[in-house]
């Protein structure tokens, strides 16, 4: 049960940008960012105030009627999923033993990050806080119709 | 009989388990967060559409997985900081033990000490 290197002391070639390794420093530099802004996710929604039983859509709204928030959720958005992407394409990696196979799951991952991703930040920034024409029981106090 | 080879950093012993644990939390966390953007998107279509599909988010079953979720995320981020230390501080290795221990510790207290506050919330009305 060994597993055969066949050439375990090739140098690495110099001729492209080394991505594993910026891949493996992503990981190192966005997780600490992650554990800040994740673990404060987590205690703004689900610790403070009346956790889970106050999130509804007035409850995002108030958020995101603040930019500082807008910011706290894009970055949170944008890292979480190139981690996450990351970390599966990692898996995908040790686990898959036929090229095609490998490669069909990484294209996939990559792709519905950058959905997710897309999607997320349109959201975020598209959102209307007071939309038009909603029942006023479900908007925020600050909002006009409410 | 064959000699059983000690245990290293990453093989056997808690280098191990904490890279097992490690992998099982990041595809849980992972599969949740693709849901959980989809379910925030929402927001965009309808205060009502965002409401119903949140409110499954208070209902018995899945307010326990979210105890779960809270742990492995709790386990996931602290022991990816273990992992970091490891990589760049130049004890981490001698420490990489203890700091296992530690981050099971903190994850077990803070789940322990949010569960009763969670759970009135779900389970109370």
């Amino acid at each position: 049960m060994s597993v055969t290197i066949e050439t375990p002391n090739r140098p690495r070639s110099r001729k492209q940008a080394n991505w594993e390794k910026y891949g493996w420093l992503f990981m190192r530099v966005s997780g600490p960012l992650l554990v800040v802004l994740v673990f404060t996710h987590l205690v703004v929604n689900l610790v403070l105030g009346d956790g889970i039983k106050a999130i509804d859509f007035a409850f995002v709204a108030g958020k995101w009627a603040d930019p500082f928030w807008q910011v706290w959720d894009l970055a949170m958005l944008w890292l979480a999923l190139i981690h996450g992407t990351n970390g599966m394409r990692t898996i995908v990696n040790d686990y898959t033993e036929k090229v095609k196979v490998r490669k069909a799951l990484t294209t996939t991952l990559w792709a519905v990050c950058a959905l997710l991703i897309l999607l997320g930040t349109l959201v975020i920034f598209t959102f209307d806080p007071c939309p038009a024409g909603a029942s006023a029981d479900l908007l925020a106090s600050f909002c006009p119709a409410a | 009989m064959a000699i059983r080879p000690a245990g290293t950093l990453y093989r056997g012993k808690v280098g191990m388990w904490s890279w097992v644990l490690h992998r099982i939390s990041g595809v849980g966390i992972f599969f949740f967060l693709l849901v959980h953007v989809l379910d925030t998107a929402l927001v965009r279509v309808s205060p009502e559409a965002y409401n119903v599909v949140i409110e499954s988010y208070k209902t018995p079953i899945v307010g326990l997985a979210e105890l779960g979720l809270v742990g492995a995320v709790l386990f996931h981020g602290l022991n990816g900081l273990r992992v970091i230390a490891i990589d760049f501080w130049s004890k981490g290795t001698k420490y990489q033990n203890f700091m296992f221990w530690a981050v099971i510790a903190i994850t077990v207290i803070a789940v322990a000490g949010f569960a009763p506050l969670h759970l009135a919330r779900v389970f109370g009305h």
